[in-house]
Order: C-alpha cells, then sequence, then structure tokens
C-alpha cells in the first residue's frame, strides 16, 4: 500500500505517545532502582540517577525475606508447573481425541474458567482450605495454581494434541498398544515443545500471582516473592531503592519468559485462548 | 454431526479398530476415565466445590471465630445488602471502573494494534515495548504506579513541574482524581493482551478486501469501517467481554496501590468482599456479596452480547 509521507509522520507521531505512555513509569522504577539513598530522598528528583549504583540490589539481596521468598516462589511454581503439565495432558489428549459428553464438559469448563467469579469462591477456598490443610501451606498453594493453570495448560496442549496424526497412534495400537502406552510411547515425545509452553505459563502465572497467596499464606517464612514486596510497600515508603530493584528482580523470570514466546505471541496459539 | 454418540464415548473416527477390547467401568470407557480423573480431582476440590460452597454461604450466617456451623438463614443477607450504603458505593465503583477500564483500553489497544499492523520500519522493536507491561507481574504494576502518582518525587507531579504545568506536590491517590488516575493504570497493565488480541485478528483481514476497497478509492477511514471493523467484530466482542469480566475481577492492583486500604471511592467489589471476608469476618455476608454482584455482572453481559450480536447481524 501506498501511504502518503504526512500520514507515516502521523502514524510515527502516534505510536511515539503511546511507547511514552508504556515505557515511561518502567524507565522511572528502574531509575529509581540505581538512585543512592540521598539521591531518593531529595525532592526534585531526575530520570537518569545522578550517581548510578548497585548498592539497592545488594540491600535487597541481603534481606533474608527476600532470598527465602524468592525460593517459595520457585518451589511454588515450580511444581505447580510440573504437576499443572502431568495433569492437563491426559485431559488434553481425551479432549483432542474423544468426542462426546466429557470432552464437552472439558471444554466448557475451559471456557468458563476464562469468566470465573473470583468474588464467590474468596471465602469458600479459604474455609475449605483451612479443612484440608491446605491453609498457610506451600503445597497447598501450589495446588491450588495447578487448578487454575490447567484450563489455559489443556487448551495449548490440546492444539498440539490436535496436530499429532491419528495414524500413528493407530499404528501402535494394531501392534497391540493401550491408550497409555500410546500416549506414553507416540504422543508425548511428540509433544514435548508443547508441554514446555505450557509449563511455563503455568510458572509464570504461579510466580507472578498474588490474590491467592494473599487470602491463603499467613506466614511470613512462607510468603511467596509478590506477598513479600507488598507486605515491603506496606511497612516502610522510606526505602523505595531496595523495593525497585527487589521488584526488578522479581520480574525477571517473566522477562525471560516474554522474551523466549515474544514471537509466537502474534501466532494462532494465543489468538484463539488468551488467559486475560 | 456424523459424530457417534454413546454413553462408551467412542473415538470420532475408526471407532470400530479402537473398540477391539474395550474396557468400561460403569459404562464408561475405562480409557476415557483413567485420562479425566487426575485433572477432575482437583479441579472438583479446589474449584467446583468453592463455587457450589459459596453460593450456599451467602445464605448462611457463617461468621469468623468458634467452631459454630453455619446456619442457613435465607434471604436475611440479601435484605441487608440492599440497605448498605457501602455496597452501593462499592457496586457503582465496580461498574464505572469496569466499564471505563474496559472501554478505554479498547479504544487504545485498537488504536496501537492498528499502528503496530502498518509496514512502518521499526515495527519489531514497537511491538516488544507495546507488550512489556504484560511481563510484570501485577504486584510490580502496582509499586510502579505508587511511584508515578507519589506526592515527593512521583514521576507524574515531576513531569507536570517540569513541563511548567504546576509545582504542587499531589498525592494523586487520596484526591478526587483517585479513581481515574488507577483506572489509567489498570489500562496501562492490561493493553497488551488487548493489543495482541486485535493485532491478530487485524493479521486475518484479507488483503485483497483491502485491495478492493483501494480500487474504490475509499478513504482509510472508510476502509476501515467496511472492511477492518467486520472481520475483527467477533474478536472485539469477545475479548471486550473477557476484559470486562477480568476487570471486574481486579483485586492486586487497587490493593497494591492503595496498600490494602481503599478509600471509598476505590474500594472495588473484590476488595469490599475480602474486607467483610477478612477484616470482619462476615463470611455469609461477602459471600452474598459475591453473589449479588455476579448476577449483576451477568446481567449486563447478556445485553452487552444481544446488542453486539444483533449489530452484527445486521452488518453482514
Amino acid at each position: 500500500m501506498k501511504t502518503r509521507p504526512a500520514a507515516v509522520a502521523a502514524q510515527y507521531a502516534l505510536l511515539a505517545l503511546f511507547l511514552v505512555f508504556i515505557a515511561a513509569p518502567i524507565v522511572w522504577l528502574v531509575s529509581i532502582a540505581f538512585k543512592p539513598p540521598q539521591e531518593l530522598i531529595a525532592l526534585e528528583t531526575g530520570w537518569i540517577p545522578a550517581m548510578p549504583t548497585l548498592e539497592n540490589f545488594t540491600v535487597a539481596l541481603q534481606e533474608q525475606p527476600l532470598l527465602r521468598s524468592a525460593i517459595n516462589s520457585a518451589l511454588v511454581a515450580g511444581s505447580s508447573s510440573i504437576l499443572t503439565v502431568l495433569l492437563a495432558t491426559p485431559a488434553a489428549y481425551l479432549i483432542s481425541r474423544y468426542r462426546g459428553g466429557v470432552s464437552r464438559i472439558l471444554i466448557g469448563w475451559v471456557l468458563l474458567s476464562q469468566m470465573f467469579p473470583f468474588i464467590i469462591i474468596l471465602v469458600p477456598l479459604f474455609l475449605i482450605a483451612i479443612r484440608i490443610g491446605f491453609y498457610d501451606s506451600l503445597v497447598g498453594l501450589a495446588l491450588v495454581y495447578t487448578v487454575w493453570s490447567l484450563p489455559f495448560a489443556m487448551w495449548i496442549l490440546r492444539n498440539f494434541v490436535d496436530g499429532i496424526p491419528r495414524e500413528l497412534e493407530e499404528q501402535a495400537m494394531t501392534d497391540g498398544a493401550g491408550r497409555f502406552a500410546s500416549l506414553r510411547h507416540i504422543v508425548a515425545p511428540l509433544l514435548v515443545p508443547g508441554l514446555v509452553t505450557a509449563a511455563m505459563f503455568s510458572f509464570i502465572g504461579a510466580w507472578n500471582e498474588f490474590f491467592f497467596a494473599l487470602v491463603l499464606i499467613k506466614s511470613e517464612e512462607l510468603s511467596p516473592l509478590s506477598l513479600l514486596i507488598v507486605r515491603f510497600i506496606g511497612q516502610d515508603s522510606v526505602r523505595l531503592g531496595p523495593l525497585a530493584a527487589a521488584s526488578i528482580l522479581a520480574t525477571i523470570p517473566s522477562l525471560l519468559f516474554f522474551a523466549a514466546i515474544q514471537k509466537r505471541l502474534t501466532s494462532s496459539l494465543i489468538s484463539g485462548a488468551v488467559k486475560g | 454431526m456424523s459424530v457417534r454418540r454413546s454413553e462408551t464415548l467412542l473415538p470420532a473416527r475408526r471407532s470400530q479398530r479402537f473398540a477391539v477390547g474395550r474396557r468400561t467401568v460403569l459404562g464408561v470407557d475405562a480409557d476415557v476415565l483413567w485420562l479425566l480423573v487426575p485433572a477432575l480431582i482437583p479441579i472438583t476440590i479446589l474449584s467446583v466445590a468453592p463455587l457450589l460452597y459459596g453460593v450456599y454461604l451467602g445464605f448462611t450466617d457463617a461468621r469468623a471465630g468458634g467452631n459454630v456451623a453455619p446456619v442457613f438463614n435465607g434471604l436475611e443477607n440479601y435484605v441487608r445488602v440492599v440497605n448498605d450504603p457501602y455496597f452501593w458505593e462499592s457496586f457503582g465503583v465496580g461498574f464505572v471502573w469496569a466499564i471505563s477500564v474496559t472501554a478505554i483500553q479498547f479504544g487504545l489497544s485498537l488504536v496501537l494494534a492498528l499502528l503496530l499492523n502498518q509496514r512502518l520500519p521499526g515495527r519489531v522493536i514497537f511491538r516488544l515495548i507495546a507488550i512489556l507491561p504484560w511481563a510484570i507481574p501485577p504486584v510490580v504494576v502496582g509499586f510502579i504506579w505508587r511511584l508515578v502518582y507519589q506526592p515527593n518525587s512521583g514521576l507524574l507531579n515531576t513531569v507536570l513541574r517540569d513541563l511548567g504545568i504546576q509545582d504542587e506536590r499531589i498525592s494523586w491517590l487520596t484526591t478526587p482524581a483517585a479513581l481515574p488516575a488507577v483506572v489509567i493504570a489498570a489500562v496501562w497493565a492490561a493493553m497488551p493482551i488487548t493489543t495482541v488480541v486485535i493485532l491478530a485478528a487485524l493479521q486475518s483481514v484479507p488483503k485483497e478486501l483491502h485491495e478492493a476497497a483501494a480500487i474504490d478509492r475509499a478513504g482509510a477511514l472508510a476502509a476501515f469501517r467496511v472492511v477492518t471493523w467486520p472481520t475483527i467484530l467477533p474478536t472485539a466482542v469477545a475479548i471486550s467481554t473477557l476484559d470486562f469480566i477480568n476487570n471486574f475481577n481486579a483485586f492486586s492492583l487497587v490493593y497494591v496501590l492503595t496498600g490494602g486500604a481503599p478509600s471509598g471511592q476505590l474500594r472495588l467489589p473484590m476488595l469490599l468482599a475480602y474486607e467483610e471476608a477478612f477484616r470482619y469476618g462476615n463470611y455469609g455476608y461477602a459471600a452474598a456479596i459475591g453473589n449479588v454482584m455476579v448476577l449483576a455482572v451477568a446481567a449486563l453481559l447478556i445485553v452487552y452480547l444481544r446488542l453486539a450480536l444483533s449489530r452484527r447481524g445486521r452488518l453482514s
């Protein structure tokens, strides 16, 4: 398409406005993370630290609670993403290979979970968690995250299973292999890219999550990173620098994740099934 | 559909071959059972059961403390809801919030997606920046926007001062501008997903249609109205519906921005229910608030989808 230079200039100008709006708050956070304390308490601060320092990062890392909570987050997110993939794979296989009532109910649940009324389960989830020993427990939190990342993982994996020809399985089955053997030895190896994608989505979802952690975790030593950062924010607003540094550190896993998948973000994988 | 349906859930194709030696448990294919059960158990315990229990709790006098079993009290909670000024305040804030965040988010995302869909040099980098907020955890988003709205050395006050607009140290989150301020933060955080979804839909608009519009000497606006918009309309309806529900479910951003103690003008329904349940221990009442809110959202969505779908019918 031919476009006039004036129109191109206008488009760039508009785009620039958007990018400033999106980037400015992030740049501000990064700038604060690299400012020394005396610059942070100055009333008139600029965009670029006059004397950039790593002090905030070392202070943040020396805080024992921060490291401990990062380990908590990694444990919860890691175990929940592995469990999600283990549970979602058979279910995704079921949706892809069988048509019928059960599959339709599962698909319906996947779609409904996109619009789940969290306001209704706020109290009952808390009460049920207390009753079955999931309250104030990392195991419980990991299981809750697993349930909430299952629908999206099932959706991703189902698309991947759809892409594996049935003929491969049929051949194995006429040779006497059962469903399980077929899933384990034929489908699973071909599914590895899908498993990795689903696991990464689950990991990041759990790593970033805050609401369930707030409701379900009480002890400070069990706090995941998100919960700890909010407690810091509430406690003292003076130490902005270490807090900004901790925020940046907490963002690194999902930054890596987005860097890894950004090429696929506009592909069909996402367009049909974005979890908002 | 030519799919064979039966209680034994035969595979869709070549069911004969799969059917050889099939075992059934209570009339259900054994394969279906073991494929399903691992996912079903946690889903039932942590998703379905809480949902049903939550609806029920809304009709009880459940309270924190003591081991007294909740007693069914009919519509008592709902009489209290209707007469509760805090509820109505939060109800209003919730809808103003969800509608304005969704609308602004959709409008801005549409414009941004259209721009990113142009063949401008450098668009790969622009796309990367555009999805950046998506990669930031909600808690950090809340902290970032606290830094923006801070009275002392906050980003907004600094920019306003540098531009010579005003020099006061405004504490944005305690002024009447608090709700718009938080809406902007929410739009900022949620825009990337909507933008990416619209962008994907834009890429499915057939090029031939645009060429035809160009031959007809249609202007950019006319081409958008006649060619682009009808193609992306189903996506637009779907994503705005999901966005609305997500915005109605919003919790973390406002919780973090307000340090967990929102003033009335920022007390979203989720925050009201959270306070009722965990600050005052009124479990039954909090659940009732949840039930009413969900019914209201469902009613609004039905109206919206009806309008959207009937308009779509007229267009085609």
